[in-house]
Formats: structure tokens, C-alpha cells, sequence
């Protein structure tokens, strides 16, 4: 607990409304999307309202050595917002406005609480578009998903998060507030701030504005779902489109279990009896290169075995795409814990993790379903298990360190667009090696030598 | 699990409104992923994390852990801070009864520390229809010291200097409400109102509830004129009583329980194949909660499935089972509709209300932007949570300007109530009407038309 005159401290500064204590509010933001992690309650939870108001809560958290856990939507897969140490978790919740939509410069100013959907419905009128959109977009905020660097279904053709941000107001641990970059394309002026801070889980820096780019939004799209008899089939028709020179917005692959769990679930008529299903969408800005980009697809998918089937119309198109918006419900059902990775690969190695995959699930006695963005090789195996059931969850421990490990080894990565978080940060030495280790320690500590900014995440502690 | 074992023919001993634990089945089912957070009304107003359902199944869980108390202030507080409005469920990928989990807490809540006295007293009243009946008549006959009319009559405001003291709770001098009616709609119409002319093509029951018998009789009334105009014949039993939404959740089971065997023993007389609702609360009562609140009865559990398969909202009726009389007289409206959240959410029904408004001749229908959000009134909530419901009710309202229509065709008199106080307050100026009102105003114009023409 913390001393009552903290809280008055930090009631003076943010305004009594605004620093939530009560036993129902600690539980509240004790949690976020995570599974099979152990909750933490904080001592308080501070809205902020400014970022004036952030540097003042970070200079009074740092006087009293009190961990600071920045918060959005809580809708990160890493436990990148669970307050392992307890403290203040800090909400932007609150700091919600869109400041400035720049259609001549491509760009809007937003406060870090700002939904992702939310920016998009208000940048549409314009006829532009903001790209990332990770599965939660009608919920995350700019803020995490800056923190986190965001996939999504775009990310093969649009990028991630990282490629649209533009420039941003940070408060340092020293209670420092900095700016860089803003609307310029072009910007080399000092460090690449904005590549440091974005995915940086809110341990180096608080984001208190953002400034991101915008695009056009493409006017024309043909959408596509290949079906598929074998793995090795639907690995080659991926390959095949790449080498078509066709960059698909959406190339997504969907396992023979998750097939059959989302048939079970939803009834749509998909093929059972099929190994894989690609479902693709190539979009643009002209008629005749996006139909010849989709020609080009679809003899891809033939060429490879597959059956193929095109939607002609939006209702088509929503028909198709049911299936995958379907794939996580369909196996969350399956059990009470939902554990979803994100091991990702070059994407030359997808067939290859998705066949280890299949046996990683096989040798621990699991349900697992593999689905994922096939394009840019981030692939989502997902473990379905009981969590009252402690010989399986230990099962599901080893599978994930062997999942893990398989990725690496096929020239892959921990994380494609979840993150460390805490779930990952054991594996980070596998990856990165100790020298890798060293730096990212000599980094936080440079920029936050006491770890108040969320600590316990993405670097490990020092052993005391 | 309750539910489960009706499915598969077995009735269980208790329901999830008689033992919390029964509820952690769907409380696993939620992986806390947030999506709720995307509609949750009163997040979207009060946006902390404690207004949202998936940190409310946190709550839940931390309750049945032992780590909280059911009845600290605060977790009362919380529970009570949700519309139950069912939006968290429609965009719930894994499915969580959210309901069940809100009604049993609620539920618990009344077992453990029973009900604050003044629900208690509203309560009882209820299970004593002629009681209740009396005090709505009071209050009915008293209203004109308390509230002025407006221009047009069709609604009341609060008088200072009541408003000064009902101002906290939203009962200010702009506050409008429809007026309790001295004659309710059940004593203006007999038992069984006959089919002029022609014989009956079918009979059917009407279930009023409380909210069409006593503040929007007129549009009960025109719910019985377009029945008859399509040749049914509709009987109104007089000892129905309220359908138990409002104490169910309050978390009184008891009083919730005893309504509906006194609903269902009253409706199994007419002896009747259908029964119709005009409200969505009431309808969802008849559909869903009542099998629910009975699966552990076996004598009633079984009359409340019978009865669940044969209720039907008016438009539902009309479009689904018969095909209603097309309208021919013109009503020269700009009209949009509001998806009252028991209509959609419960009752599955959003496509039968626009059939009907887009087949009268003479209406522009405009369809608003998010015209199922919810209108923030929740029943009591509005009572409870006035500033967290205007917040939510001033969207609605931002919503229906836009449009530029001139009436609201709304399914559910209790979002009917929330929509005139909201609409007013925005400055708005649109007529809001239950949208049978508006096909028996078409019936009645051609019949007007039709004798002019003779």
C-alpha cells in the first residue's frame, strides 16, 4: 500500500476524479488480454488529463521510487500492462481527442487514448485511411499500439505501426517532456526517435501525442479464398504470389484443426477434409492492375491444387472473410485458456513451422489450431486447455518453449506483433544473445537508470 | 448448467439465480480480449475500466474467490452501474451469457443482504397488481401538482420547486416525460376486443406490461386497432401483471418468480395460440427469461418454454406469422428508428419494424448512424445514473438529428421515455412515437380516405 499522502499528492495533482482506489478499481486494472498470466492489483490507478499532468505523477513516482505501468485499452497478448510490481497504473483512457486531421499532409495529431477505429472514422471523410489494424481496433488506443508496434491482417502490403509514426511527445522518466519528428516525410534530425520509442512497451518513455501518417484508402479490392489439399500446396501458392510480384493487402492461412473448429462453430460450408485454406485480398487504386492482380492469384492457386473461390460481391466478400474472424472465437471455445503466440518466420519457412507446429501439438497431447498472417510469416498457433488442469498447462509450457524455439532456429523471431511483455521476456536471451541482452539493458537504464516505467517488462530486473 | 441440462430434457435443481457458483462456467468463458469495451455504453461515457463488462467478470470471479465481498459498497456500486442492455453480448467472440452473470450477482447480492427499502417497497406492490394499479391511479390524479403539460399535452415536466430537489436525479424543469394516464389502457378496452364485420381470422393474446398500460395507453390502443384491422381478435386478460424485468434485475428473484407464474397461469386461460408484446423487455421476459428464472420448476418451467416459443413483437407477428393488410393511407412523415436493445438483443428483432415503417405510403425512412446503441435508459438506471445516462442518451440524440427526421419510431416505451427526454433536451424538436402507431395512423387515414371517396 502506499502512504496516504501519496495519494493526496497525486489527488492534488490529477483531481480527486481522476485517481481511482477503491478495492473494485484495483481489481479492475489488475488484468489485461493476456492468458495464463497471474493477476497484480496496483496500489492506484491516475487518469491523466495532460501531459503536464504525466510529468508531474512521473516526477512525484520517482521522488518515491513507486513503479509507473502506462495503460490504453488493456488489450495487449504480453501482459504489457499488468502491474507486476504494483504502483500507479497510469490510464489514458481520458486523453482521448484527435487534435488535427491534415489532409494536405497526410497526417493527424492524436492524444495517446484515441481508438484506433475511432481515428479512422474521423480521418474517412477525407478518403484516407490509418493502416495498422490489429485484431482489436475497435478498441486498442494509438498509445498502446504505438508502445506495442501493432501488426495486423494489412501488415504485408501496409506495415505496422512502426512505419506510421511520424513523431511523437514522449515524458521521460526524468520528468522530461520531449518532442521530435511531426509532419515532414523526410526527417533525419537527430536519432530516429519515434523507431526507438515505438514498441518500446512503455518501459524507456510515456507517449503523451502522436503524430501519424496517413494514406489514401484504396478504392478498389478483390478478395479470394483458396483451398487447399495439402500444406505444402497452400506454403507454395504463398510463395507463388510473391513471386507472381503480386503484394496481396490481406494473404492469411488457416490450419486443417482451425478449418474444422470454425466449421463446428460457425456452419459456413467449409471444406473439412481440407489441410489449409488461404484467404487473400489484393486491393488499389486501379481497376485493371487490381483485376490482373487478382487473375495473377487465382492461377497461382490453381496452379497449386487449390480450389478456388472468388466473392463478387461485398456480401461475398463478408462470407469469406467470416471464416478467419471466426478462427480465435472458434477455438477459444474450445476451453477455458486461450493461449495465442505469435512465433513469426521468413516467410519462405511458413509451411515448415506450420507442419512443426502440427507435431509440437501432436507430441504434448494438446488442441491446437494454427492460423495467422501467411504473408508476412506471423503465424498464430494457439493452445486450447484447461487452466484447472495443471498437468496440461505444464504441458502447454513445453510446447510453447518448443514453438519458440522452432521459429528461432528456422531464422524466425519471438514476437511478430504481440510483443515481450512479460510473457516473452524469458525467451529475449535466445534471440538476442547477451550481448543483446546488455544492450537493451544499458538502453532503459540509460533513459530510466531506477525502472519506474513499467518495470518488470521486456527487460528483465536485475537480481537484487 | 442450467441450460445445458434443459436441452437435454434433464430440469436442474437450482438456477443461476439461486447459487452464484452456478454462473463460472460462463465467467471462464471470457478471456478478457476487451472487444466489449467497443459497445459498452456506459464505458463509452464513464470510460474507466470498472464500467466495463469484461472488468465486472473480474469482479465476479474475484467474488467467488473469497477476495472480495459481495457487499462492499463498491462492488454494490459497480453492479449496478450496467444498462444490462446485452450490447457486451452481441460483440462477445467466445460467447459469454453476460446476462447471467450480471442477474445472478444481483441475484446473490438480494440473498445475501435482501433488498434496500424502498426497492422493497416498490416491489411488493407489484406482486399485488390491484395495490400497485391503486398507487399509479394516486399518483395519476396527484401529477398536475408535481409536473406541467406541455403545448401539445403529450408530455410533462417536473414543476419547481420539485425540480429544484429532483434536479440531482435528473428531474429538473427540462425534464419530459409522457404523463401517467388516469385510465389505463387495460381499462379502456374489454377482456376480448372483437373483430368488426368480418369473423376472426385467428385469436391472439396481448401482453401490455406495466409501461403501455399506464404511460403510453394510445399506443397499446393502436397495437389492438392494427390487430383488428387484420381480422384478429385480441384478448387482454385483466390479471396480467407487470412481466418482472424490473425486480428481475434488482436481483428479486422472489418477487420475479411470482409474476411470472401469475402471468403464465393467466395467459395459459385464453386459451390462446399466440401471445404479442409491444415492448422489448416485456417480449424478452416471455421469450428467454422467463425459461430461465423456471428451468429448475417443474411445473412451471414447462409453461414458460410453451409460452417462450409463442410470443412474438407485433412486428414479428405481423411480417412473420401473417402477412399484414399492406397500408394504403399516406402519413407524411420523415421517419428513423431507434433498435431498442431487448428488441435486437434479445428478441432477435430489427428487420420487422423497418418492413413495416418503409411499406407506409408516405414515410421517408432514414436510417441513423448506429441506430442500435444503446438510448442509455436501462430501466431504472436513468433514475440511479441520470448523468451517465444523458451522457449516453445525448449520442442517441446527436444521432437522431442528423438524420433530419421528424419522428422516432421507437419498439420499447421505456426507450421512448429516455428518447423524449434526451431529443427535448437537445433542443430537438421530433415527435417520438412507437412504430405501430404509426401503421394505425396509416389504416385509419385510408379508412378517413375512403369515406370521403364514397
Amino acid at each position: 500500500m502506499l502512504e496516504k499522502t501519496i495519494i493526496a499528492q497525486l489527488e492534488a495533482v490529477a483531481g480527486k476524479e481522476n485517481v481511482l482506489t477503491g478495492k473494485v478499481d484495483l481489481v479492475a486494472y489488475s488484468y489485461d488480454a493476456t492468458a495464463d498470466l497471474p493477476r497484480q492489483v496496483p496500489d492506484v490507478i491516475v487518469l491523466p488529463t495532460s501531459s503536464e499532468m504525466v510529468q508531474q505523477i512521473v516526477n512525484l513516482a520517482r521522488t518515491n521510487k513507486i513503479a509507473i505501468y502506462p495503460r490504453g485499452a488493456g488489450t495487449n497478448l504480453s501482459g504489457g500492462t499488468v502491474p507486476v510490481k504494483k504502483g500507479i497504473v497510469l490510464s489514458f483512457q481520458k486523453m482521448n481527442r484527435i487534435l488535427d486531421v491534415d489532409a494536405a499532409n497526410l497526417t493527424a495529431v492524436v492524444q495517446p487514448g484515441v481508438v484506433i477505429a475511432a481515428l479512422n472514422s474521423a480521418v474517412a471523410p477525407h478518403g484516407l485511411i490509418y493502416p495498422p489494424d490489429p485484431g482489436t481496433v475497435a478498441t486498442a488506443t494509438m498509445g498502446g499500439s504505438a508502445a506495442e508496434n501493432s501488426g495486423g491482417l494489412r501488415g504485408l502490403k501496409y506495415g505496422v505501426t512502426k512505419n506510421y509514426i511520424m513523431g511523437m511527445e514522449v515524458v521521460l522518466a526524468s520528468g522530461e517532456k520531449v518532442r521530435f519528428g511531426g509532419k515532414t516525410v523526410k526527417n533525419v534530425t537527430a536519432y530516429d526517435f519515434s523507431n526507438l520509442f515505438v514498441g518500446s512497451e512503455g518501459t524507456l518513455g510515456i507517449i503523451t501525442e502522436l503524430t501519424a501518417k496517413l494514406i489514401p484508402a484504396p478504392k478498389f479490392r478483390r478478395t479470394l479464398m483458396g483451398v487447399f489439399k495439402t500444406l505444402v500446396d497452400a506454403g507454395n501458392a504463398v510463395a507463388g504470389i510473391i513471386k507472381a510480384q503480386v503484394i496481396p493487402a490481406t494473404l492469411e492461412i488457416m490450419d486443417r484443426m482451425t478449418i474444422r473448429t470454425v466449421e463446428d462453430f460457425a456452419h459456413i460450408g467449409l471444406p473439412t477434409d481440407a489441410e489449409a485454406l488461404l484467404l487473400i485480398e489484393v486491393d488499389g487504386m486501379s481497376e485493371d492492375v487490381v483485376r490482373a492482380e487478382a487473375e495473377a492469384v487465382m492461377q497461382v492457386v490453381t496452379t497449386n491444387h487449390g480450389d478456388l473461390k472468388l466473392a463478387t460481391t461485398d456480401q461475398e466478400r463478408d462470407q469469406l472473410w467470416t471464416a478467419r474472424r471466426n478462427a480465435l472465437p472458434a477455438l477459444a471455445s474450445l476451453n477455458n485458456t486461450v493461449v495465442l503466440e505469435d512465433a513469426t518466420v521468413p516467410r519462405s519457412r511458413i509451411t515448415d513451422m506450420l507442419i512443426a507446429c502440427e507435431a509440437i501439438g501432436k507430441k504434448y497431447n494438446l488442441t491446437m489450431g494454427t492460423f495467422g498472417h501467411a504473408g508476412d510469416g506471423n503465424l498464430h498457433p494457439t493452445i486450447l486447455c484447461d487452466k484447472n488442469n495443471q498437468d496440461e498447462m505444464s504441458r502447454m509450457h513445453k510446447a510453447v518453449d518448443e514453438i519458440f524455439q522452432v521459429a528461432l532456429s528456422f531464422g524466425g523471431t519471438l514476437s511478430g506483433e504481440h510483443g515481450i511483455g512479460v510473457a516473452k521476456m524469458k525467451y529475449l536471451g535466445d534471440e538476442l544473445g547477451l550481448s543483446g541482452l546488455n544492450l537493451m539493458r544499458s538502453i532503459k537504464e540509460s533513459l530510466d537508470p531506477e525502472y519506474v516505467l513499467n518495470p518488470g517488462k521486456m527487460v528483465p530486473l536485475r537480481e537484487v | 448448467m442450467a441450460t445445458t441440462q434443459i436441452s437435454q430434457g434433464i430440469r436442474p435443481q437450482k438456477t443461476y439465480h439461486d447459487e452464484l457458483e452456478i454462473v463460472r462456467e460462463e465467467l471462464d468463458k471470457c478471456m478478457k480480449c476487451g472487444n466489449c469495451m467497443a459497445v459498452c455504453p456506459v464505458y463509452g461515457a464513464d470510460k474507466v475500466e470498472t464500467a466495463v463488462t469484461r472488468s465486472k467478470i473480474a469482479v465476479a470471479e474475484a467474488v467467488l474467490d473469497g477476495e472480495l465481498e459481495l457487499d462492499d459498497p463498491q462492488v454494490y456500486e459497480m453492479l449496478f452501474n450496467c444498462l444490462v442492455c446485452k450490447s457486451c453480448m452481441t460483440n462477445c467472440p467466445t460467447k459469454v451469457n453476460f446476462d447471467r452473470i450480471m442477474l445472478a450477482l444481483r441475484a446473490a447480492l438480494v440473498r445475501k443482504n435482501g433488498l434496500p427499502w424502498l426497492k422493497r417497497m416498490i416491489f411488493s406492490t407489484l406482486k399485488h397488481p390491484r395495490l400497485f394499479d391503486a398507487g399509479l391511479r394516486i399518483g395519476a390524479a396527484m401529477q398536475s401538482l408535481v409536473f406541467r403539460g406541455d403545448k401539445s399535452g403529450k408530455a410533462i415536466s417536473p414543476r419547481s420547486p420539485f425540480a429544484l430537489v429532483g434536479g440531482a436525479i435528473g428531474f429538473d424543469a427540462e425534464r419530459q416525460m409522457p404523463g401517467l394516464t388516469v385510465t389505463p389502457l387495460r381499462e379502456r378496452v374489454p377482456a376480448v376486443v372483437k373483430v368488426n364485420r368480418t369473423a376472426a381470422k385467428m385469436k391472439v393474446a396481448f401482453f401490455t406490461g406495466d409501461s403501455l398500460n399506464y404511460f403510453y395507453p394510445d399506443a397499446g390502443m393502436d397495437l389492438i386497432e392494427v390487430l383488428t384491422a387484420n381480422d384478429i381478435e385480441v384478448h387482454i386478460p385483466k390479471e396480467q401483471s407487470c412481466c418482472g424485468i424490473p425486480v428481475l434485475v434488482h436481483g428479486d428473484i422472489d418477487t420475479a418468480r411470482a409474476l411470472a407464474r401469475n402471468n403464465l397461469d393467466t395467459f395459459d386461460q385464453t386459451g390462446c395460440e399466440y401471445l404479442i408484446t409491444g415492448c422489448g423487455s416485456c417480449g424478452g421476459a416471455w421469450q428467454h427469461d422467463y425459461t430461465e428464472i423456471m428451468a429448475a420448476d417443474p411445473v412451471y418451467g414447462p409453461k414458460a418454454e410453451y409460452w417462450a416459443q409463442r410470443t412474438y413483437d407485433i412486428s414479428t407477428f405481423l411480417t412473420r406469422v401473417i402477412a399484414l393488410r399492406p397500408p394504403k393511407g399516406r402519413v407524411e412523415r420523415v421517419v428513423t428508428y431507434h433498435d431498442s436493445c431487448h428488441l435486437k438483443k434479445t428478441m432477435q428483432v430489427f428487420a420487422e419494424p423497418r418492413e413495416i415503417l418503409k411499406g407506409i405510403p408516405g414515410i421517408t425512412f432514414k436510417e441513423m448512424t448506429a441506430p442500435d446503441a444503446c438510448c442509455g435508459s436501462g430501466g431504472s438506471y436513468v433514475l440511479s445514473h441520470y448523468q451517465t445516462a444523458s451522457t449516453i442518451g445525448r449520442k442517441k440524440a446527436e444521432d437522431i438529428k442528423q438524420t433530419k427526421a421528424d419522428t422516432v419510431a421507437v419498439g420499447c416505451p421505456a426507450c421512448m421515455m429516455q428518447i423524449l427526454d434526451t431529443v427535448h433536451r437537445c433542443g430537438g424538436e421530433q415527435e417520438i412515437v412507437h412504430y405501430i402507431s404509426l401503421l394505425a395512423e396509416s389504416y385509419r387515414t385510408e379508412k378517413t380516405v375512403d369515406s370521403i371517396a364514397k
